[in-house]
C-alpha cells in the first residue's frame, strides 16, 4: 500500500500529448500512431501491450525520433526535461539518445554492430556522453558487463557478437543502454527472441537494474506475462490508439475495455480465458491493417458486432474509471464476452 | 496398440575436419529417446531452443536422417520407410510447420498447395481434385472461392489453416505440429489452437505437439515430454509435470514461465530464486559426469523422470 501511494506523487519524466506517426504508402500518408497521449513517471515500468501492427514500435522509435524521414511524419508533442523532443535537431536529439534514453532492441543480433567488440560497444556510449579517459572507460564497462550477470566480463569484453549466445548478447545491449545511467529506458520486445529460462533471467536483471538507478521503462511487448512480471502501469493499443490505460493489479483483475477484455481471455491458462480443456474464446475478425483502419468511431467496433452500434460514442472519448484507470469510448459499459464461438 | 512407437531414436550429425574431411566427432542431436502416440492422442513435446525438440519431428516424418532405433506406426515397423516418397507411412503421417511465411510456395495458388499431396497419392480429374480442395478449404474455415488466391493475399492465422488443410488433405492418422502457433498474436493463437482441437476430434487425430510455450501446451497436451540436451528427462501426463515436476529442468522450466497475475510477483520471484538456488547446487545430481542425462526411470503410472 505505503508503495502505491509513493507511486501517486511520482513526477512526470515524459509526456506525449497528441502523437500521430504516419507512414507513407503510396504517396498517402496513414497514421500507424493516432493521437496517443500518455505521461510516464519517474521510477516506473509502464507496458505498452498490443498485437503486431497496432503501432507499438512506431510509438516507441518517435520518441526517439528513429524513424526514418523521408516516409515518415511525426506530429504532436514529446516532452522530456522541458523540451518537445520532436522540435530538436540531430545533434540536439544525440545528447539525449543513449544519455537520459536508453533504447534496448528486441534482437540483439541486429541491433549490435558485428564489425565491433562488444567492450568497445559499450565504450561508445561513454566516449560520446562522459568525459572519461579510456583506463576509466574501460574500468566501467567492464563493471557493467559484471552487473549485468556475465560470468567472465574480461573475456566477453573482447569479444565479438556472434561468438555470444542469444541471452548473452540481450546482456550486452542492455549493458550499453544502461551505461550512461539514463533516467528513460525504451525496452521493444526485450525478451521475445529468448527462451523463457533466459527469459526470466534478463527480466529480474531489468527489474534490478530499474531499481538501483531509478529510471522509467517504457517496455513494450505482446506477452501478458511479462506484463504482469514488470509492469507498474500498463497500456493497451488497438489500430493506433491506447484503448485503455490503468495500474497492473486493475488491468489484469478489473479489465474493462472490449479489447483488454476479449485479448485477455484468448490466453491459454488465464484466470480470464479457457482453462483445461474448455475452448479458447477468440476474437472475431482480424487485425485491421494500416490502410484499412476504420478512422470514424469505435475502432473496435467492427469486431464485437453483437453489441449495438448505438453503445458506442461517435466519437470516442476517454473515461477516467477510477483515480489510474482510463478507457477509451463508452462500450465497455454495455460489454459481454460471447463464450463457444470461432 | 500405440498409433507411433519411437524407439531408442537417435540423431547424430557428423562433425567433419582436418584436410582429409573425416568425421570427427558426432553432434547428438537426439541421443537416444523412446515415446510412444495413441490414437486421438495429443502428446507435447517442450524444450528450449537447441533440445532436440524439433529434430525430433523432423526424423518422425522422415526430413532427418536416422542413425539408429525403430518406428512402429500401427504396428508395423516401418524405420526403412520413413523419408521414402510414396510409402503408405507418408500418407499417414503429414506435418505443419513453425512459419506459415515460408511453408507456403508463393508461386503457387492455394489450389495447387492443397492439392499437392492428393496429386502424389491419388489420380482424380480435376474436377473432384477441385471439390476435394474445397471440401478440405471448409473444413479449416476458409472460403471455396479462396482457392485460386495466392499466399501472399492471406494473413498469419490464414495462412496456417492453409497449412493445415494441406496436411489434412489424406485424412492422416498423425500430424507432427513443430510450433504451429509461435509466429501468431495472442488472439489468432487462439483461433488456431481451438480449430486443431476440433479436427483431432471430428477425425481422431494424433498430434505431436512440438513447443516451447508451456502455456500452450498445457491447453492442448495430455502427455508431455521434456527435452534437454537431446534426451527426455521428464514424461508424463500434464497433472503430473505441471503439479509434481520431479526432475530439475522441468522444476526450472516452469518456474520460468511469467505468471499472468500481478498480485503473485513477488511469490514468484522467491520460486524462480529457489529453484535457480538449487539448479546451481544439485545440478550435477540430475546429470552423470559427461554432463547426459540419465535414462527415465518409471516412478508411477504414466510419469517417468530421468533420476539415477
Amino acid at each position: 500500500m505505503e508503495e502505491e501511494k509513493n507511486k501517486m506523487v511520482r513526477k512526470e519524466l515524459l509526456r506525449i500529448s497528441n502523437l500521430v506517426t504516419s507512414f507513407c504508402i503510396n504517396g498517402h500518408y496513414y497514421a500507424a500512431v493516432d493521437g496517443v497521449s500518455l505521461g510516464i513517471n519517474e521510477n516506473e515500468v509502464f507496458a505498452i501491450v498490443g498485437e503486431s501492427g497496432c503501432g507499438k514500435s512506431a510509438l516507441a522509435l518517435s520518441i526517439l525520433n528513429l524513424h526514418n524521414k523521408a516516409h515518415t511524419k511525426v506530429e504532436g508533442n514529446i516532452y522530456f526535461k522541458g523540451k518537445d523532443l520532436l522540435t530538436l535537431s540531430t545533434e540536439e536529439l544525440n545528447k539525449i539518445r543513449g544519455r537520459d534514453i536508453g533504447m534496448i532492441f528486441q534482437d540483439p543480433l541486429t541491433a549490435l554492430n558485428p564489425l565491433m567488440k562488444i567492450g568497445a560497444q559499450i565504450e561508445e556510449a561513454l566516449f560520446y556522453h562522459a568525459s572519461m579517459n579510456s583506463r576509466s572507460r574501460k574500468k566501467r564497462a567492464l563493471e557493467l558487463l559484471e552487473q549485468v550477470g556475465i560470468q567472465n566480463p574480461g573475456l566477453t569484453y573482447s569479444q565479438f557478437p556472434h561468438e555470444l549466445s542469444g541471452g548473452m548478447r540481450q546482456r550486452a545491449m542492455i549493458a550499453i543502454a544502461l551505461s550512461c545511467k539514463p533516467s528513460l529506458v525504451i525496452a521493444d520486445e526485450p525478451t521475445t527472441a529468448l527462451d523463457v529460462t533466459i527469459q526470466a533471467q534478463i527480466l529480474d536483471l531489468l527489474g534490478r537494474l530499474q531499481k538501483e538507478i531509478k529510471s522509467g521503462i517504457i517496455l513494450i511487448t505482446h506477452d501478458l506475462g511479462v506484463v504482469a512480471e514488470m509492469a507498474d502501469r500498463v497500456g493497451v493499443m488497438y489500430a493506433g490508439q491506447l484503448v485503455e490505460i490503468a495500474d497492473v493489479k486493475e488491468i489484469f483483475l478489473n479489465p474493462l475495455h472490449p479489447y483488454t477484455r476479449s485479448l485477455f481471455a484468448s490466453m491459454p491458462n488465464s484466470p480470464a480465458g479457457g482453462r483445461g480443456d474448455k475452448r479458447l474464446p477468440v476474437i472475431e475478425g482480424m487485425v485491421p491493417s494500416l490502410l484499412n483502419i476504420e478512422r470514424q468511431g469505435c475502432r473496435f467496433a467492427p469486431r464485437i458486432p453483437w453489441i449495438p452500434a448505438s453503445y458506442h460514442e461517435e466519437v470516442p472519448q476517454y473515461h477516467r474509471v477510477k483515480e489510474d484507470h482510463v478507457v477509451l469510448c463508452s462500450c465497455y459499459k454495455n460489454f459481454y464476452l460471447r463464450k463457444g464461438r470461432g | 496398440m500405440p498409433l507411433l512407437e519411437v524407439e531408442n531414436l537417435k540423431v547424430y550429425y557428423p562433425v567433419r575436419g582436418g584436410i582429409l574431411g573425416r568425421v570427427q566427432d558426432y553432434v547428438k542431436a537426439i541421443d537416444g529417446i523412446s515415446f510412444a502416440v495413441e490414437e486421438g492422442e495429443t502428446l507435447g513435446l517442450v524444450g528450449e531452443s537447441g533440445s532436440g525438440k524439433s529434430t525430433t519431428g523432423k526424423a518422425v516424418i522422415g526430413l532427418a536422417r536416422i542413425t539408429q532405433g525403430r518406428i512402429r506406426f500401427q504396428g508395423e515397423d516401418i524405420t526403412k520407410y520413413v523419408g521414402k516418397n510414396h510409402s503408405p507411412y507418408r500418407r499417414g503421417v503429414q506435418m505443419i510447420f513453425q512459419d506459415v511465411y515460408s511453408s507456403l510456395n508463393p508461386k503457387k495458388r492455394v489450389l495447387d498447395i492443397v492439392a499437392e499431396p492428393i496429386r502424389n497419392f491419388e489420380h482424380l480429374t480435376p474436377k473432384q481434385e477441385q471439390k476435394k480442395v474445397e471440401e478440405l478449404l471448409d473444413i479449416v474455415g476458409l472460403s471455396p472461392e479462396n482457392a485460386l488466391k495466392y499466399p501472399h493475399e492471406f494473413s498469419g492465422g490464414q495462412r496456417q489453416r492453409i497449412g493445415i488443410a494441406r496436411a489434412m488433405a489424406l485424412k492422416p492418422k498423425l500430424i507432427i505440429a513443430d510450433e504451429p502457433v509461435s509466429a501468431l498474436d495472442l488472439s489468432v493463437q487462439a483461433q488456431v489452437l481451438n480449430f486443431m482441437k476440433d479436427i483431432q476430434q471430428q477425425f481422431n487425430l494424433a498430434f505431436l505437439f512440438i513447443s516451447h510455450d508451456l502455456g500452450v501446451v498445457e491447453h492442448m497436451c495430455s502427455n508431455i515430454a521434456i527435452m534437454h540436451k537431446g534426451r527426455f528427462v521428464e514424461m508424463g501426463s500434464k497433472k503430473q509435470i505441471y503439479g509434481q515436476p520431479m526432475h530439475i529442468y522441468t522444476r526450472r522450466l516452469i518456474a520460468a514461465i511469467p505468471n499472468a497475475d500481478p498480485g503473485r510477483r513477488k511469490e514468484m520471484k522467491g520460486l524462480r530464486e529457489g529453484v535457480a538456488r538449487e539448479y546451481d547446487l544439485k545440478h550435477s545430481q540430475y546429470y552423470t559426469k559427461d554432463g547426459r542425462v540419465y535414462d527415465l526411470k518409471k516412478l508411477r503410472d504414466n510419469h517417468f523422470v530421468a533420476l539415477p
